[in-house]
C-alpha cells in the first residue's frame, strides 16, 4: 500500500465529505528517546529542508536552542535532567507536532481548508488559508502550533508531507544518526516500538512503554519512553484530549454561528477560549525531580 | 582506528573514555547504538561530565580531568590480580615474556636515567636483554623477575581500587563495576572497543593515556579482533590523511621521518631507520624503509633524484634532533619572541586553536606577513582588528601585512579524504566556486611557480630543491587531483621485475603500481605515500569505488573506497586467530589459515603464505613481531605509563610520589612557566570540549548551526553555583592565569563535585567554539584560558585539565 | 462569492461566518490544500563527503540546473547518501546544515590585502597577491636560510616562516603542499593533529 496517497481525510471548517475510496496505509514517526543523544540533527535537517531560519537566540542556561518552538522552528530537542530512581538521567525529547488521529487543531480551526488531515495520517497546515485566529493553538493538546508575528499565520511540522508524497521519509528521520527516529507505517512502528520496549525492560527500565495517547485516538508521532508511567518527566501530557472547549465550539458554537450570532458574543467567546482554563496545560512540575536544561 | 566505524557494532563492551563520541561523532556513534541493540553490548562512559554519550550509556562513572592513567592503571592492576587476561594471546602475541635489561627500574615517580637539567631520560636501560644470537631473551613461563609481565605486575600493583578512587574521585564501587565489565572481554568470544579522541591526547601525559589502553587491549586479546581495537576518532575530515602524508613538523609521507643533522648521507639516514628482527622468523616490515624512502624521493624530485646524489637526500631540511622541534607550540613560542617573519595558514585558525590566545596574538603582531588561505573569514586573518574585550587590538599599531586568499570549500572540490577508518574516499565538485575562490591545489601551484621563477631568474639561497622539484603536471598552474593521486599511488619509472626472478616483469615502465610490495629502492619506482599504494592502480581510481557489498555482515565493506594499507579493514587481523590459525571466536571470523595460505573476508595483515607454525608474530611492523606491553625506548616518558598530575594540579601534590608531581619530561617553555596558576588563586579544574552543534571555529559561520548553539556558555555543578551565588542562565566571569572570559552559566546536575585526596574538586566545563567572527553572538574562545604545556611525545597542549576561577559577573 | 484571504481576515469575526458558509455548502475556494511541490525533482545530484569530522559521511549535493553550458550550478540542498556504509544517509547537525556553509555570508570571495597599520582589507587581484607573497617569502628565505647548524652540520632549513596545513583539504592538495613546503626547506610545518 502506498504511503504517499494524499487524499484528504478531513478538512477544517468544511462539511463536504472527503474522497474515501482509495486505500492508504497510515504512516508514523517513531521517536525512541532511549536512543536519542540530543544532537539536534533533526532540527538542522528540518530547517534545511523546509527553508526555515529562525532568529539567532540566546543561551538561557540550557542546551535547548531555540528556547521554544516558534513559527520557524518546527521541531526542538528538549533536555531534562531527572533522577527518577536516584540515578541521574538526561532525557532528551524531540518535540513537535504529534499528528493526532483526532487533531484538536483541525477541529478548532474556523477557516475552511486551513488545516487538513491526509489519509496517511499527516496533519498539515495550509498557510494560504490561515487567518491567524489562533484557535489551533488552543485546540492543540500538545501546545505545538505557533502564530507568526510576521504574517499572522500558524506554523508547525508538516511531517515533510512533500517528501512523504514522493515516497521519501521526512528530513528529520533521514538525518537521525542513531535511529532514535524511525519512519514507516503506523503498524510497523508499533511493532518496532514493542521490540524496543521489550529490550529496554530487559535492560532494567521496568516501566518502559509506548506513548500513543488514546485521548486523541492515537498519534502519528509516537514515542518509546524509558518511563512510560511518568510522561511528565518528559513534559508530555498524561492523558491528552481535545479540549472540551473545542468540543463545545464544535457542538454548540458553530451551529449557533450558522444562525449568525452577533460579533460581540463571538469576541467574548474567543476571549474565553484564549485565556480560560485549559486542562491540557495542567501538568505539574515537581522541581526537586525535574529541571529543564 | 585499528578497526573501523562499522566494526563497532561487533563489540560486546564499548568504552568511551577520553572522548565524547555521541557529541563529536554522532553518525559514527550509530554503530555503538547498533552494538547495544543487536549485540546487547554494554556502553561505559568515563568522563568528568555526564555528557551526551552518557545519556545513552549503561554505566557512567565520573572522573577528575587529567587522571585517566590512574584509572586505567587500576584497570590493569585489576586484570592482572584477577587473572582476567587472554593467556594464550598474551604469551604468544605480546612481549610479556621478553626479558628487560638489568638496570631498568622505577622509583619515587622516576624511571631510570633521568636528567633533571635537560628534563630528559637516558632511555638505554628501557630495552630488552639480547642474547648472544642477537635476539631478545625470553622466559615463556613469565616467571623471570625481569620479564615484562613481572615488571608490569609490579609497576601497576600500586594502583589499587582505593588509590584509584583517591586520585580520580571516581566512586570505588563504580570503578570496580567498570573493571568487571572490561575483564569480561578477556573471553575469546567477547571483545571491547575503546573509542577515544582529544580527551586523551590533550594532556601532558597524552601518549601514555593511550598506551594504557593499548596495554589493556593486549592483555584482553582485543587487538586485531572484530569489535575490538584501539580507536582514535579523528576530528577533521582529513586530519588522518594529512598526518599520513607527513604534514607535520618531523614527518614525511607514510610515517617516514625527516632526517636529523648529523645523518650526513642517505646511508646514515637509512641505517638508523631500517631495523633488524629481534626474534627469529619475524617479518619486520620496516626493513623495507629504503624502498619507501627512495620512491618518495623519486616522486619529489623525479629525474633529478639519482643514485649518485643520494636521490636528493641532501635537499631535505634537517632537524637538530629527530623531534618535534618545530611543532605548532614551538613556532608559536618563536613567534612571540619575534623570531618568525612569515606565517601561512591554509584552512587553519591558530588564533583560536593554539593554547593561550594572548601569546598567539602578540606573536602574530610581530610577523612581517601573514597569509590566510581559507573559504571563511577566520579570526586569525582578522587578528589585527579591534573587537573590544573579544580582541583587544589596535590596528594602527600592527605592522603585519595580511593576505586573505579565498579557497574553495568541499562542495566545489574534487579529490580524496581519509576518514578515521583509514578509508580514502573520492568526492566530486557540485558547483563552481563563488567569486574568485580557487582550489588549494591551484593556490599552492600559483605560489610555488612564482617562487621557482624568482629563483630561476635571480638565484638565491639553496635553490636546488626548488628548481629540481618534480612538477609533471599537464597544466603546471592547475595540476589535477587525478594527476596527484596517481603520484601518491606510485608508478614504475622503468620496468619493475620480480625480486626472485629478474626475467619476470611485474610492472611495465610508466604503469601504475598495484601495491607497495612493488616498490624498489633503486630508483625504478616513484611513490608519494607508500601506505596509499593501491589507491589508483592500472584498474583506475580505487578510492571512487561504491560497492556496498559486505561479506559476512561484519561491516568491512571491502568494495567501498580504498582502505590503507592494501585495502585492509582491520589492522593486526592475524591476531584474531589462535596459534593454529583458527579464529579465536569461530562466530566472528575475519581470516584464517586454510592449510596453504591465509584467507578470509578481510585482507590478511600478514604474509599470505606464512604458516602459523613458523612462529611469525602478528605485529609485523615491529621487529619483535609482537605487541608491546613494555614500550621500550619509544615513549619518552616511560616504558610503562605512570600517573602524573596536570601541570596545573588542584592538589598541589601527587599522592603516588609527592616529589615528582607532574610529568618530568613534558615540555614547558620558560616564558610559559610564569603563566601557570595554582589552586589557591584558581581552585577549580577547567576542561575544554566541543559541542555537537558546532564544528571548531568554523560552523559558527553557518546560520543553521548558529541558531542551534547561539551563545557561549560554561557548565558548573549545582553545588558550585550555590556556593558562588550563580544563577542558571546568568553571566559569569571565568579566569585563569592566562586570561579572562565572560559567558552564560549553565548550572547542571551533570557535573558533580568529586572527593579527591581529601579535597572537594569542582570542574568548570568550557566549550571552545565562539569568537569574534561568524553568525553566533560574539564570544571568547576557550584558548584565552588554556596553558601552553606540551605532551612529552607529541607536544599536544594540555587543554583538558587546567586551573580556573569562576565568579558571577 | 470569492473572498481572498486578506479580505477574509479583515472582516472581523468573519471566521465564524466563513466556516459557517462552508458548512452550509459553499466550497472553499481558497488555496487548494495540497502538499508543497517536491523541490528536488529536476536538480542535479553530485556525491561528496562531509568536510567536518573523520566519520566522513557520504552526502548528496543537489544543485540547480542540469549542467547545461549556460547554467551556473548552485547547490540548493544537501542530504545524506544512503549508500554510504558508515553513515547510511544520516548526518549530524553540522552535516545537516552544510548548505549554510556553502552559502555562508562569511565566505571570502576575492583575494584581499591589509596593509601595515590599516584597519581593514581591500580587494586585490590574484596576480598581485601571489606575486607579493612570493616576493616576501623569497626575501625572508634568502635572508634567513640556514645551511649549517652550530655544530657545523648540514641542515638546509628555513625556520623564520611557518606553514600550517589545512585538515579538511584533499590528499592531493596535501601532497602538493608537502612537496612545496619541504622543497622550500620549511620546518615549522604542522596540521591540526596536535590541537
Amino acid at each position: 500500500m502506498p504511503l504517499q496517497s494524499l487524499d484528504i481525510a478531513a478538512r477544517s471548517a468544511t462539511t463536504l465529505p472527503s474522497p474515501n475510496i482509495r486505500r492508504t496505509e497510515e504512516v508514523a514517526k517513531l521517536i525512541d528517546i532511549s536512543k536519542c543523544i540530543g544532537c539536534k540533527a533533526c532540527q538542522a535537517a528540518c530547517m534545511e529542508w523546509n527553508d526555515l531560519r529562525d532568529d539567532v537566540g540566546f543561551n538561557f542556561g540550557s542546551y535547548q536552542n531555540p528556547a521554544d518552538l516558534t513559527p520557524a522552528s518546527w521541531t526542538l530537542m528538549r533536555f531534562y535532567e531527572v533522577e527518577p530512581a536516584g540515578q541521574l538521567e538526561w532525557l532528551i525529547r524531540k518535540d513537535g507536532c504529534m499528528h493526532c488521529a483526532d487533531p484538536g487543531c483541525l477541529e478548532a480551526c474556523p477557516s475552511p481548508g486551513a488545516i487538513v488531515k491526509y489519509s496517511n495520517g499527516i496533519v498539515d497546515f495550509v498557510e494560504e488559508n490561515c487567518i491567524g485566529c489562533g484557535y489551533c493553538v488552543t485546540g492543540c493538546p500538545f501546545n505545538i502550533p505557533r502564530i507568526s508575528q510576521k504574517d499572522n499565520k500558524a506554523y508547525k511540522c508538516t511531517l515533510c508531507s512533500d517528501r512523504v508524497a514522493v515516497g521519501l521519509e521526512p528530513a528529520c528521520i533521514k538525518a537521525c544518526p542513531t535511529q532514535a527516529l524511525v519512519f514507516g507505517t503506523k503498524r510497523a512502528m508499533r511493532e518496532h516500538a514493542a521490540e524496543r520496549v521489550a529490550e529496554l525492560q530487559e535492560r532494567g527500565f521496568k516501566n518502559a512503554g509506548i506513548y500513543d495517547p488514546e485521548g486523541v485516538n492515537g498519534t502519528h508521532v509516537i514515542y518509546v519512553l524509558q518511563h512510560a508511567d511518568q510522561p511528565e518527566l518528559y513534559e508530555l501530557p498524561n492523558n491528552p484530549t481535545v479540549s472540551p472547549l473545542v468540543k463545545l465550539w464544535k457542538g454548540i458554537a458553530k451551529p449557533l454561528a450558522m444562525l449568525a450570532l452577533g460579533a460581540s458574543v463571538l469576541v467574548g467567546f474567543l476571549h474565553y477560549v484564549d485565556v480560560g482554563p485549559n486542562e491540557v496545560k495542567g501538568e505539574k512540575k515537581t522541581d526537586d525531580q525535574k529541571e529543564k536544561h | 582506528m585499528t578497526n573501523n566505524w562499522i566494526d563497532i557494532k561487533n563489540a560486546n563492551v564499548v568504552l568511551v573514555m577520553g572522548g565524547n563520541s555521541a557529541e563529536a561523532h554522532p553518525v559514527g556513534f550509530k554503530w555503538v547504538i547498533e552494538a547495544k541493540a543487536r549485540n546487547k553490548a554494554k556502553l561505559i562512559v568515563v568522563d568528568p561530565r555526564f555528557n551526551r554519550t552518557a545519556a545513552v550509556a549503561d554505566l557512567y562513572v565520573p572522573i577528575r580531568a587529567g587522571t585517566d592513567i590512574a584509572f586505567l592503571g587500576g584497570v590493569i592492576n585489576y586484570l592482572l590480580t584477577k587473572d582476567a587476561v587472554q593467556h594464550e594471546y598474551v604469551r604468544a602475541f605480546t612481549n610479556a615474556s621478553f626479558i628487560v635489561k638489568d638496570g631498568y627500574g622505577f622509583s619515587e615517580g622516576l624511571f631510570t636515567g633521568y636528567d633533571s637539567d635537560k628534563r630528559e631520560y637516558d632511555r638505554t636501560t628501557w630495552d630488552y636483554e639480547l642474547g648472544p644470537d642477537g635476539y631478545v631473551q625470553v622466559d615463556e613461563t613469565l616467571q623471570h623477575p625481569r620479564c615484562v609481565f613481572q615488571l608490569m605486575k609490579q609497576h601497576f600493583s600500586r594502583y589499587t581500587p582505593d588509590v584509584v578512587a583517591n586520585i580520580t574521585g571516581s566512586p570505588k564501587d563504580k570503578f570496580l563495576e567498570v573493571c568487571e565489565l572490561i575483564a569480561s572481554t578477556s573471553a575469546r568470544n567477547r571483545t571491547m572497543t575503546s573509542m577515544y579522541a582529544l580527551g586523551w591526547t590533550n594532556h601532558s601525559v597524552g601518549t601514555q593515556n593511550i598506551r594504557c589502553m593499548a596495554v589493556i587491549q593486549l592483555l584482553l586479546g582485543n587487538i586485531g579482533m572484530p569489535g575490538g581495537g584501539l580507536n582514535a576518532l579523528r576530528g577533521h575530515s582529513n586530519i588522518q590523511g594529512l598526518t599520513d602524508l607527513g604534514l607535520l613538523s618531523n614527518l614525511m609521507p607514510g610515517y617516514l621521518t625527516l632526517p636529523a643533522a648529523g645523518e650526513k648521507d642517505l646511508a646514515a639516514y637509512l641505517a638508523k631507520r631500517t631495523p633488524k628482527p629481534l626474534r627469529p622468523g619475524q617479518l619486520n616490515y620496516w626493513s623495507n624503509y629504503p624502498k619507501f624512502f627512495v620512491s618518495l624521493m623519486k616522486a619529489m624530485y623525479g629525474p633529478a633524484a639519482t643514485k649518485e646524489n643520494d636521490f636528493g637526500y641532501g635537499w631535505l631540511p634537517k632537524l637538530d634532533r629527530v623531534d618535534h622541534e618545530y611543532d605548532m607550540l614551538r613556532v608559536q613560542d618563536l613567534m612571540a619572541q619575534g623570531k618568525m617573519n612569515g606565517y601561512i595558514c591554509q584552512g587553519f585558525n591558530p588564533l583560536q586553536a593554539s593554547p593561550n590566545k594572548a601569546k598567539t596574538l602578540a606573536g602574530l603582531a610581530k610577523l612581517k606577513f601573514l597569509v590566510s588561505i581559507d573559504p571563511l573569514q577566520t579570526e586569525t586573518s582578522a587578528f589585527f582588528e579591534n573587537h573590544g574585550d573579544y580582541n583587544p587590538m589596535d590596528p594602527s599599531k600592527v605592522m603585519t601585512e595580511v593576505f586573505r586568499l579565498p579557497s574553495i570549500c568541499f562542495a566545489e572540490d574534487e579529490g580524496s579524504l581519509v576518514n578515521s577508518s583509514r578509508w580514502l574516499q573520492w568526492h566530486y565538485r557540485g558547483q563552481d566556486p563563488p567569486g574568485e575562490a580557487r582550489t588549494d591545489i591551484d593556490i599552492m601551484a600559483g605560489l610555488f611557480l612564482r617562487i621557482r621563477e624568482l629563483y630561476r631568474k635571480q638565484g638565491g639561497a639553496f635553490p636546488e630543491p626548488i628548481l629540481n622539484l618534480h612538477w609533471p603536471y599537464l597544466i603546471p598552474e592547475r595540476p589535477t587531483p587525478a594527476e596527484i593521486a596517481r603520484e601518491l599511488n606510485g608508478y614504475a619509472i622503468t620496468d619493475v621485475t620480480d625480486l626472485k626472478d629478474p626475467t619476470k616483469v611485474l610492472v611495465k615502465a610508466g604503469q601504475q603500481l598495484a601495491t607497495f610490495a612493488q616498490l624498489r629502492d633503486d630508483g625504478s619506482t616513484a611513490c608519494g605515500c607508500w601506505i596509499y599504494s593501491g589507491c589508483w592502480t592500472e584498474k583506475g581510481n580505487m578510492m571512487a569505488r561504491r560497492d556496498t557489498h559486505d561479506p559476512g555482515d561484519r561491516g568491512l565493506a571491502p568494495g567501498w573506497a580504498f582502505s590503507w594499507p592494501a585495502n585492509r579493514r582491520i589492522l593486526y587481523n592475524r591476531a584474531s586467530c589462535d596459534l593454529n590459525g583458527k579464529p579465536w571466536d569461530p562466530n566472528r571470523p575475519l581470516i584464517h589459515w586454510d592449510g596453504t595460505k591465509w584467507t578470509g573476508i578481510d585482507v590478511p595483515d600478514f604474509v599470505p603464505a606464512a604458516a602459523p607454525d613458523k612462529g611469525m608474530g602478528p605485529f609485523i611492523m615491529h621487529p619483535e613481531g609482537v605487541g608491546r606491553l613494555f614500550s621500550r625506548v619509544y615513549v619518552k616518558d616511560g616504558p610503562f605509563p605512570e600517573h602524573y598530575e596536570p601541570f596545573e594540579t588542584p592538589l598541589g601534590t601527587n599522592p603516588l610520589h609527592p616529589k615528582v608531581v607532574t610529568n618530568p619530561v613534558a615540555r614547558l617553555y620558560k616564558e610559559d612557566h610564569s603563566d601557570l596558576g595554582n589552586s589557591s588563586k584558581f581552585p577549580y579544574v577547567g576542561t575544554t570540549y566541543r559541542l555537537t552543534e558546532l564544528f571548531h571555529y568554523w560552523s559558527k559561520h553557518c546560520l543553521i548551526n548558529a541558531i542551534l548553539q547561539p551563545q557561549q556558555f560554561v557548565e558548573i555543578s549545582e553545588q558550585l553555583a550555590r556556593e558562588k551565588g550563580i544563577a542558571n542562565g546568568s553571566e559569569v566571569i571565568v579566569t585563569s592565569a592566562r586570561g579572562r572570559i565572560t559567558a552564560v552559566a549553565v548550572v547542571t546536575k551533570r557535573i558533580k563535585p568529586l572527593m579527591v585526596n581529601g579535597k572537594t574538586i569542582e570542574h568548570v566545563g568550557i566549550p571552545i567554539h565562539w569568537g569574534f567572527t561568524g553568525l553566533t553572538h560574539k564570544g571568547f574562545p576557550a584558548n584565552v584560558l588554556t596553558p601552553c604545556v606540551g605532551d612529552a611525545n607529541t607536544q599536544t597542549p594540555e587543554t583538558k585539565a587546567f586551573l580556573v576561577n569562576i565568579e558571577k559577573a | 462569492m470569492e473572498v481572498n484571504r486578506r479580505q477574509f481576515f479583515k472582516l472581523s469575526g468573519a471566521a465564524l461566518a466563513g466556516s459557517s458558509m462552508a458548512a452550509l455548502g459553499f466550497p472553499a475556494t481558497q488555496a487548494a490544500a495540497e502538499v508543497r511541490e517536491f523541490k528536488l525533482s529536476r536538480t542535479t545530484e553530485v556525491r561528496n563527503t562531509c568536510p567536518y569530522c573523520a566519520v566522513a559521511c557520504g552526502v548528496i549535493m543537489y544543485s540547480l540546473g542540469d549542467r547545461a553550458k549556460n547554467n551556473r550550478a548552485s547547490i540548493v540542498h544537501i542530504e545524506g547518501d544512503p549508500d554510504h556504509p558508515v553513515s547510511r544517509g544520516s548526518l549530524c547537525p553540522k552535516g545537516a546544515g552544510l548548505l549554510d556553509f556553502v552559502h555562508s555570508p562569511s565566505r571570502v570571495l576575492y583575494p584581499e590585502y591589509r596593509a601595515p597599520g590599516e584597519s581593514s582589507f581591500k580587494r586585490v587581484s590574484w596576480d598581485w597577491a601571489l606575486d607579493r607573497i612570493a616576493h616576501l617569502m623569497k626575501e625572508d628565505r634568502d635572508r634567513n636560510f640556514v645551511t649549517k647548524n652550530e655544530q657545523g652540520e648540514e641542515v638546509n632549513r628555513w625556520v623564520t616562516t611557518g606553514f600550517l596545513a589545512a585538515s579538511a583539504s584533499t590528499n592531493e592538495a596535501g601532497f602538493l603542499t608537502f612537496k612545496t613546503v619541504r622543497s622550500l626547506g620549511i620546518l615549522g610545518f604542522d596540521n591540526q593533529a596536535r590541537v
